[in-house]
């Protein structure tokens, strides 16, 4: 019954440590087929998630990232325009009627395939992961809502191409703009958050086995002390674990003991100018003190 | 974590009482269909539902749709299903309403929560106006009362004056055209050839493209969404105003009216009437209460929370005609609209006391709102509103 333990277990096993509210929704997103729905700041492991479910599943991981303005033809299908036409070309050569020529370069042959048309015609369900969905615009995701309920996409040259397999779909947002309350309505829902004290000490543990417990304990802490800052970019996971290796590859063995180090190592944290004046050398020594 | 509700004897099962929860949630203004009561089910098929934490990760995962619904879901889960007994679990959930309209202000609530408030402003203002009402500002006085009393709106907006506005919004929709558009269609001069509509001709014509399909970035017309502040310091300006919407509105299919004193109203559908007159009629029924006190800040917040949910979105230009003397909290303004803004819509206040000699938004609301504005202008005057094409432009 506790299946979704067993998840947790799993995306544990392979380094990717989720939270209970993210293994239940996940769980219940595979099992009742419905796509997830995954918000949080930059940087918390949403694309993350995606990759370790195509592991643990043992899929194929197909990736469509939004961007303002993505239409039918980046995102679903596109005809292979120059194959076309040099197929017209010698057609005419050879005094091919009009009708077969135009059976033939309409076939699966000059058919593109994009991301979601790809993930709807795989032998073995595929994890489909539609990045940054509130970058797309408003028309592509009313799109997709249809594409997603009905899982099959119509091509007016070839006609309708049902799934083959249902992908597992997960839509990352980060808040660009608000989603319609149709598309929420459709998805399960996770948030995932900063990770906590122990959530990341296991993450760092689990990616980068190489550091030591105590110096783990102090890029923990200070990274944690960071986020509390004012900042306007916040360090993600992801920017706690370069911060890590970088650490790991000067031979760092403790936080203190050389602030001129360490404020060089701020680069893979800290990413603006304005944060970069906000944490001095002296106030990066002094939280790397407290975190020790 | 409390003892889980008991349920009496006669209750008619568990199916039941998840949909109870869910008619629960949606009391407490969740968006949820029949068919989230389905999935909600299903959903606690893949868990242990005898254990109250794995049920609120089941349900939790399919009922709360953001951060703001996660956070407000484990209050009500605990209140519905956590309570010790049928009685208790009544007295935990209202108090949980109560909180809820706090936040929220709907109107029932504002009585209270003004009280605190408006012993700061009214006063004082009560008391300025008496030596400035020589300089005409003794009407600003930020009322709270709802004037029950019914104004005709006939006496105050002729069909000459709709008809004038009529141009007016008409080009103002012309001079917001969203310009950034940046998906193509077909058109005949373009600046990009139509691959797939070239060849498909160039069939017939043996694989030579004759004819090239052009395509382009098409103009986006943006829908523009006004609220018209019509309590008692708005209503020297009510009648160029309400011509303004009433023009819109028949300028421009796609736009959207709402009126709003202690109340907000959507007079959209009202107005689409075809006899000018008479929509202003309908109006006059709909908008009871016209002349009334100002509550800004709550009934944007009514409308951020919910007509904007169906109508505004990114290619949304909302224009709020008010003069920003409003008597709830500042802070209700700030966060309604940092809430309307996240919807990627463009914010226009039009302010008709903007114009005044000496005039800074000195209101704590006004204050509170400028940083989401995309731009704030003066208008009073159906003259003023035809001057803003070229603001209107820029943005």
């Amino acid at each position: 019954m506790t299946s979704w333990i067993n998840l947790q277990t799993s995306l544990d096993k392979i380094g990717y440590v989720a939270s209970n509210d993210l293994a239940a929704a996940l769980h219940i997103s595979i099992t009742l087929g419905r796509p997830l729905l995954l918000e949080g700041a930059a940087g918390v492991g949403k694309t993350e998630v995606a990759r370790a479910l195509a592991t643990i599943q043992n899929t194929q991981l197909i990736r469509l990232q939004c961007y303002e303005g993505l239409d039918a033809s980046q995102a679903i299908y596109e005809w292979n325009y120059q194959r076309q036409l040099l197929s017209i070309r010698a057609a005419s050569e050879v005094g091919e009627t009009g009708s077969t020529v135009e059976t033939r370069i309409f076939s699966e042959d000059y058919l593109l395939e994009r991301p979601l048309l790809k993930a709807i015609r795989q032998e073995k369900s595929p994890v489909l992961l539609i990045d940054e969905i509130d970058r797309a615009d408003e028309e592509f995701e009313a799109y997709l809502l249809e594409v997603l309920s009905e899982f099959q996409i119509t091509i007016p040259e070839l006609g309708t191409i049902t799934a083959t397999s249902r992908p597992l779909v997960i839509l990352t947002a980060n808040g660009t703009r608000d989603l319609s309350d149709a598309l929420r309505r459709r998805c399960i829902y996770a948030h995932i958050d900063y990770p906590n004290r122990q959530t990341e000490l296991a993450i760092l543990a689990s990616r980068c086995p190489e550091i030591e417990a105590r110096l783990g304990q102090q890029i923990i802490g200070f990274v944690q002390k960071l986020r509390q800052e004012e900042l306007e970019k916040v360090p993600g996971v992801a920017e706690m674990l370069d911060f890590a290796a970088a650490l790991a590859g000067l031979g760092i063995k403790d936080l203190t003991s050389d602030p001129a180090v360490l404020q060089a190592t701020l680069a893979t944290l800290l990413k603006t100018q304005a944060d970069r004046a906000a944490v001095p050398i002296e106030v990066a020594a002094r939280i790397a003190g407290k975190a020790a | 974590m409390s003892k889980v509700t008991r349920f009496s004897g006669s209750d008619p099962g568990s199916t039941a009482r998840v949909s109870g929860f869910i008619a629960h949630l949606r009391e407490h203004g969740f968006h949820l269909g029949v068919a989230e009561t389905e999935t909600a089910l299903r959903a606690l098929s893949c868990v242990n539902p005898i254990v109250p934490s794995e049920a609120r990760l089941a349900l939790k995962s399919v009922c709360a749709g953001s951060v703001e619904d996660s956070v407000q879901f484990d209050k009500l889960f605990d209140s519905f299903w956590m309570a010790d007994g049928r009685v208790r679990h009544k007295v935990i959930q209202t108090k949980a309403t109560a909180k809820l309209k706090d936040t929220k202000s709907t109107r029932t609530d504002e009585t209270q929560s003004i009280a605190g408030e408006g012993s700061i402003q009214a006063p004082e203002d009560a008391k300025d106006g008496e030596d400035s009402y020589a300089e005409g500002t003794g009407k600003l006085v930020a009322s709270k009362t709802q004037n029950l009393m019914k104004k005709d709106l006939r006496e105050l907006v002729s069909a000459e004056d709709i008809r004038a506005a009529e141009q007016v919004a008409i080009r103002l929709g012309k001079a917001l055209r969203d310009r950034r558009s940046r998906r193509r269609k077909v058109a005949r001069k373009g600046t990009l050839i139509d691959l797939r509509r070239t060849i498909r001709q160039s069939l017939s014509t043996g694989g030579d493209p004759l004819h090239l399909a052009k395509r382009k970035r098409p103009d986006r017309p943006m829908k523009i969404v006004a609220l018209c502040d019509v309590s008692g310091s708005m209503m020297h300006y009510a009648r160029p105003f309400l011509a303004f919407l009433a023009g819109l509105i028949r300028a421009d299919s796609a736009s959207d009216a709402y009126l709003f004193h202690t109340r907000l109203v959507r007079i959209t559908d009202a107005l689409r009437d075809d006899d000018p007159l008479r929509a202003l009629n309908r109006i006059t029924l709909l908008a009871d209460g016209f002349g009334g006190g100002s509550k800004i800040g709550a009934n944007l917040q009514q409308f951020a929370n919910g007509y904007a949910r169906n109508f505004v979105d990114g290619r949304s230009v909302v224009i709020i005609l008010s003069d920003g003397y409003d008597s709830d909290a500042a802070e209700v303004m700030g966060t309604a609209l940092a809430k309307l803004k996240r919807r990627g819509c463009k914010i226009i206040w039009l302010n008709p006391l903007k114009g005044w000699k000496g005039y800074e938004p000195v209101a704590k609301g006004m204050a509170a709102a400028l940083p989401y504005l995309d731009a704030f202008a003066a208008a009073a005057t159906l003259a003023d509103l035809a001057g803003l094409e070229r603001t209107l432009e820029r943005l």
